[in-house]
């Protein structure tokens, strides 16, 4: 069944039209990919889904619920989360107040849910007092991605996760993001690298606002002319 | 000199406390909220109501203490808070919320917010005219300290209850949930939004918070002075120094700040003559501008 | 109604559109800085009245025999009125060149707040110097132009000749000003100052020749509001009410226009003058001595209710097409 579904959706900035007639969908338990060039329109699709950027024509739909029109404040509570692809920490408030902020609407304490974020990301554990903003690039994504997780979403949305860290960091990333996944966490991740298509199921290409191309990560992964095209090789 | 300190540490208080407030909004709205002061003095007179209503409930006459005033304006900071609450989230409903949700320039809210200074202050001037005040009359009994040292025994409850309030807000902020949410709010909107948090509710909070320290200040600074019409709009100016010093949204800044202008101005009329207090506050202010534009805690 | 209502209504009318004028002046020399270059600068009331004060000590004679016991000044040149207005303006935009060259690279927020400090220093130095110009109790018996042509009673009508005149010569040269390619630059550093920097334009000097300039414009105004009132005191600068009327001015009138400048002047200073005039009549009499401050309301109520429904003022910006 699929999780989400975009129909056809137009978005832009005042007078700027940046999505034209966008489509897609993400099956439940999959990790699905968006790639495409800077200025795509990756994020602004991203924020129309969310609720964040209000979308002038056609439907978004998760868990087969019309969604168009929630704000951003109630989509967690719908079981979707998502971390932006800058400024995506609280930089005066710790690491744990971050993952405490994570969790807001919860009554209930979060302890151990915070407990299995640090199992998750080792780094994070040694550091809880810190402000988020004294943290390197990599410390603050994972826990940007560790925030979004406070409240164990059935879908994320990740922005761009892997840009701007290094190599040996960027798989660190992206294998953890395939452990989210197997324990059950439908995944929709927008990137600029290819890398993201070694652990997505399925791929989507967007330029210039229009989708490109779409299939099966591997298909995508081969297509000589995609690859020239869209990504960069 | 010691003498001037601890006059300076009173003085100093005194801003800070007035100030906390039009920090905390500052940090979490962006609004430089120039009828702070005016807000003050609404809490102040609200306070004077009921200090005549409850003048006639005889065991309310006693003085507290050794304090000049009577369990009367003890008991009148309750309806005053609950009023100058109610009051602040009526203006950010009609005022500041409006302007925000269309994107206003920061400028705009705070020419806005100065048009309700004016209407606030044209309602008390309207209301109780322009005489003074006083919440009790009779004696304001001094307590002498050592070095020749005299203090009013009302300005030691008002120093105790600024670092109170001080203490109490920054627990709040660094311990409670609900202070955490604000500080989120202030630091990064969009994502506290992303994250759940309704931003406009805890706006509302935010501005519960300032009008409970906005009375608590104006019936403190009615207990000190006097009840003037204009009390709050000139202590307006010292505010906004003192929390430029101390950085945005920082409430131990605030502290900071309040008592750095408090002692340096105290301290300055060593020198030079006692008029000049303000003018040292905002030269010390421009420097601070010029080489700390954050403030003493302001990141970066 | 007789003539000597009419004369008293033709008089209450004059001495308005003096104020109105002077303070139309004021808030153009304001839109300069902010509807042009977007300088937040609330410190508008110490160079209004550094001009007022300049102008007063240089075209009025040093205080002698009885007087001098009463009133100390620092000099007192004796000199026409003319010199006076251009020293008011020359002494105004002198001291905008330090505070700019000091708070000019200020974020724009703190710019502001700087400015407001200055300003209310310079009011106590005022208050506070009396070798200077008579402290607290301020100057009198400032020189008014061509006083010796009409009876008292009639000079009113000359001064308004002569604020008018003002009025009109600065409108004009703004307005010309605004349309040459210096002012398309500073509109320029208004909407996006990285732009125009890449433009190789040096926005800091521009800056600092806008502020120069409105303040120069806010000091003709203190100038003339002087030898019309021809009494002025620290008491009367303000910055917190002298600088936010003007402000409200601006606001009301719209932004960036000189047109919206001058409205905006003669609307709220109508308010201002005029409200107390009708209320005082509807008000019971017990309650006539507080009456008057009903003003703060309903200044403050337009304000708010403007900027939330007209955030562009009542006439709004001008579209400027310039002609090179
Ligand atoms: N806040 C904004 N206002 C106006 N245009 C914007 C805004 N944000 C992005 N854009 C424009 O929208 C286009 C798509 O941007 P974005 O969605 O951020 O691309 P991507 O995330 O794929 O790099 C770009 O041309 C960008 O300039
Ligand atoms: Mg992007």
């Amino acid at each position: 069944m699929s999780i989400l579904k975009v129909e056809k959706v137009v978005s832009g900035y005042e007078h700027m039209q940046i999505l034209h007639q966008i489509s897609l969908e993400v099956q439940e338990g999959q990790i699905v990919s968006l790639l495409g060039p800077n200025g795509a329109g990756k994020t602004t699709l991203l924020r129309v889904i969310f609720g964040i950027l209000p979308l002038r024509q056609g439907k978004v739909y998760f868990k087969g619920e019309d969604i168009s029109d929630i704000p951003p404040e109630r989509m967690p509570r719908l079981g979707m989360c998502y971390v932006p692809q800058e400024e995506n920490v609280f930089p005066s408030l710790t690491i744990q107040e971050n993952l405490e902020m994570g969790a807001f609407i919860l009554k209930a304490g979060c302890k151990p849910r915070m407990e299995e974020i640090y199992k998750l990301f080792p780094d994070l554990s040694n550091r809880r007092k810190s402000r988020a903003g004294e943290l390197s690039g990599g410390m603050r994504q994972m826990l940007a991605i560790g925030r979004a997780l406070m409240l164990n979403p059935q879908m994320l949305l990740l922005d761009e996760p892997s840009s701007g860290l290094s190599p040996l960091l960027v798989d660190i990333i992206f294998e953890r993001i395939k452990k989210l996944n197997e324990a059950g966490v439908t995944i929709f991740l927008v990137e600029q690298n290819a890398q993201a298509l070694q652990c997505a199921d399925r791929a989507y290409i967007l330029e210039g606002g229009e989708m490109k191309a779409e299939g099966s990560a591997r298909e995508i992964l081969k297509d000589e002319e995609i690859g020239r095209l869209y990504l960069g090789r | 000199m010691l003498e001037l300190i601890v006059y300076g540490v009173v003085l100093g208080s005194i801003i800070a406390l007035g100030s906390i407030g039009l920090t905390l909004i500052w940090g979490i709205t962006d609004l430089f909220n120039c009828a702070h002061g005016d807000q003050i003095t609404v809490g102040a007179y609200i306070a004077l109501l009921f200090v005549s209503l409850f003048s006639r409930i005889g065991f309310l006459q006693a003085k507290v203490g050794p304090f000049s005033f009577n369990w009367g304006v003890l008991l009148a900071f309750i309806p005053a808070i609950i009023i100058s609450v109610g009051l602040a989230i009526f203006i950010e409903h009609w005022v500041y919320k409006p302007l925000r949700n269309t994107g206003a320039h920061f400028i705009t809210s705070f020419i806005a917010s100065v048009g309700v200074a004016w209407v606030l202050r044209g309602l008390i001037y309207m209301i109780w005219g322009a005489e003074f005040h006083f919440y009790t009359s009779g004696l304001r009994p001094m307590i002498f300290l050592p070095q020749g040292i005299k203090l009013r025994v009302d300005e030691i409850f008002i120093v105790i209850v600024a670092w109170a309030a001080v203490a109490a807000v920054y627990l709040f902020m660094s311990k409670a949930k609900m202070g955490k949410a604000l500080r989120a709010l202030a630091d990064n909107p969009e994502l506290a939004r992303i994250s759940g948090i309704n931003t406009q509710r805890m706006i509302d909070w935010a501005w519960g918070l300032a009008g409970t320290l906005i009375a608590i200040a104006g019936v403190l600074y009615g207990i000190e002075t006097q009840l003037r019409p204009e009390m709050g709009w000139i202590f307006l100016l010292p505010l906004f120094a003192a929390i430029i010093l101390g950085g945005k949204g920082s409430i131990t800044g605030a502290l900071a700040g309040g008592l750095i202008l408090g002692i340096a101005q105290q301290v300055s009329t060593a020198w030079l003559s006692p008029t000049y207090k303000p003018a040292v506050a905002f030269i010390i202010m421009i420097l601070f501008l010029l080489f700390r534009p954050k403030g003493i805690f302001g990141k970066g | 109604m007789n003539t000597a209502a009419i004369a008293g209504i033709l008089n209450f009318l004059v001495s308005f559109a003096i104020m109105a004028s002077i303070y139309a002046i004021f808030t153009m020399g304001l839109n300069v800085h902010w509807g042009y270059t977007g300088l937040l600068n609330f410190g508008i009331a110490g160079f209004f009245a550094l001009g007022a004060y300049t102008s007063a000590l240089v075209t009025s004679p040093m205080p002698t025999g009885m007087m001098a016991n009463y009133v100390k000044q620092a000099f007192g040149l004796n000199l026409p009125f003319l010199v006076g207005v251009a020293a008011a303006a020359l002494i105004s935009g002198l001291i905008a060149l330090p505070v700019g060259l000091l708070t000019l690279r200020l974020n724009e927020g703190y710019l502001a707040i700087a400015t407001l400090g200055i300003a209310e220093s310079i009011r106590i130095f005022f208050n506070n110097e009396s070798w200077l110009a008579n402290g607290p109790q301020g100057l009198i018996g400032i020189p008014q132009p061509l006083c010796t042509l009409v009876p008292p009673g009639y000079y009113n009508y000359i001064y308004l000749v002569i604020v008018l005149i003002f009025l009109a010569a600065i409108y004009v040269a703004l307005e010309r000003g605004i349309r040459s390619p210096w002012g398309r630059v500073l509109r320029a550093i208004r909407e996006d100052e990285v732009m125009s920097g890449a433009n190789g334009k040096n926005v800091f000097f521009f800056k600092l020749q806008s502020l120069i300039l409105g303040a120069m414009i806010m000091g003709i105004a203190g100038a003339l509001y002087a030898h019309f009132s021809a009494a002025i005191q620290p008491g009367v600068f303000e910055p917190l009410f002298g600088t936010f009327i003007i402000w409200a001015m601006l606001t009301l009138g719209g932004t960036g226009n000189n047109k919206g400048a001058i409205l905006g002047a003669f609307i709220v200073w109508a308010l201002w003058s005029w409200s107390t005039f009708f209320i005082l009549k509807i008000v019971p009499a017990g309650f006539q001595t507080r009456a008057p401050f009903i003003r703060y309301i309903l200044i403050g109520l337009l304000l708010v209710v403007v900027v939330l429904k007209r955030p562009k003022g009542i006439i709004g910006e001008e579209r400027h097409v310039s002609k090179f």
